[in-house]
């Protein structure tokens, strides 16, 4: 049994190996062009909100305590805590999704989703459509004409902000959609733990999905960071 | 090997601990630390991330207590990574006539 179970850790932490790459890729992609286009990338970085992303930091780093939680119960042999914990983890999961969900509606509202109508001017525009108005309208006016005298125009500005933002949806729709895959493994891992299977003998799937679960819990921990937070000074 | 069992105690003390990152990285997001050092900024960014990631690793994902043949292949996914991140970096850096 002790064999099986390391076994199936070690598999486990393979597939993973194979997931850093495939997010590193990414990362790499974005690091290259964000040196490439800096003035622009920072702007483009300004207008996503700080507050949703720490929000959502909080959240999932709390998603991750009560999945550790859940392994816990499971190993110690409290069955009905394992369902609760589980239950906290996919509540949490979800709150995350959805307050990306009205991320992306903002987004969607401020033109800032690459292809389809993008303009990173729509806003300084069109002010009523984005709440600006008074300060915040002039600083966003002011800082706009400073980078378009930068970069040498209006449509380079929104060439390379469009790259900025299919990263932006790019990295964090992969990540959404682990997240997806990890909540539908947590809808099942309830349901399984209703039924009293995990116990201190077999634990086996909390124990791997949670490996999973954190997982993705460190990729938003590198995103925050990268998109959200190094240009706000 | 017998299974370790992490405590609830020690979970919730990196839990606080990662929530005290979490607000000194946005803090330290607010101030132009690139007044001293160009990318400080940056710099403080990732090793405060790297700080929070190493702790999940370590004690969320139990890597700490893992067998020695689970901490390899963690440090192989890793050592992989760096492979791809640092030797494309210094390809792009040393390029001269590629200014874009």
């Amino acid at each position: 049994m002790e064999q099986q179970k390391e076994s199936a850790t070690l598999g486990m932490w393979i597939f993973l190996a194979t997931e850093i790459l495939f997010f590193g890729g990414l990362f790499l992609t974005y690091t290259i062009n964000r040196h490439t286009y800096a003035q622009v990338f920072a702007v483009s970085s300004r207008t996503i909100v700080l507050k949703w992303g720490a929000i959502n930091t909080v959240v999932l780093i709390g998603s991750s305590l009560t999945m550790a939680m859940s392994v816990w119960s499971a190993q110690v042999g409290k069955k009905k805590l394992v369902t609760i914990f589980l239950i906290l983890t996919l509540v949490l999961g979800t709150v995350f999704l959805g307050i990306k969900a009205v991320e992306y509606h903002d987004k969607y509202v401020e033109h800032h989703i690459p292809g389809l109508n993008f303009d990173m001017y729509y806003c300084i525009d069109n002010p009523s459509a984005c709440d600006l108005s008074g300060k915040a309208l002039e600083a966003e006016k002011a800082e706009l004409e400073d980078l378009t005298d930068k970069v040498g125009g209006s449509v380079a500005v929104n060439a390379h902000s469009q790259l900025f933002f299919s990263l932006y949806f790019g990295m964090t729709g992969l990540h959404a959609l682990h997240m997806i895959v990890g909540a539908s493994l947590l809808i099942w891992l309830t349901k399984e733990s209703f039924k009293g299977r995990f116990t201190p003998e077999y634990n086996t799937p909390v124990e791997n999905i949670g490996l999973y679960w954190h997982f993705v819990d460190i990729v938003w921990i590198y995103l925050f960071p990268l998109l959200y937070l190094i240009d706000r000074h | 090997m017998s299974e370790h069992i992490v405590s609830p105690k020690l979970y919730i003390l990196i839990f606080v601990t990662l929530m005290v990152f979490t607000g000194t990285t946005v803090y330290a997001a607010t101030v132009d630390l690139n007044q001293y050092f160009a990318g400080l900024n940056v710099i403080v960014a990732l090793v405060i991330a790297t700080c929070k990631a190493t702790l999940v690793v370590l004690f969320f994902m139990h890597a700490y207590y893992s067998t020695k043949r689970t901490q390899l292949i963690i440090i192989a996914g890793v050592f992989w990574l760096a492979i791809m991140l640092f030797m494309t970096l210094g390809d792009y850096a040393s390029r001269p006539w590629d200014t874009h």
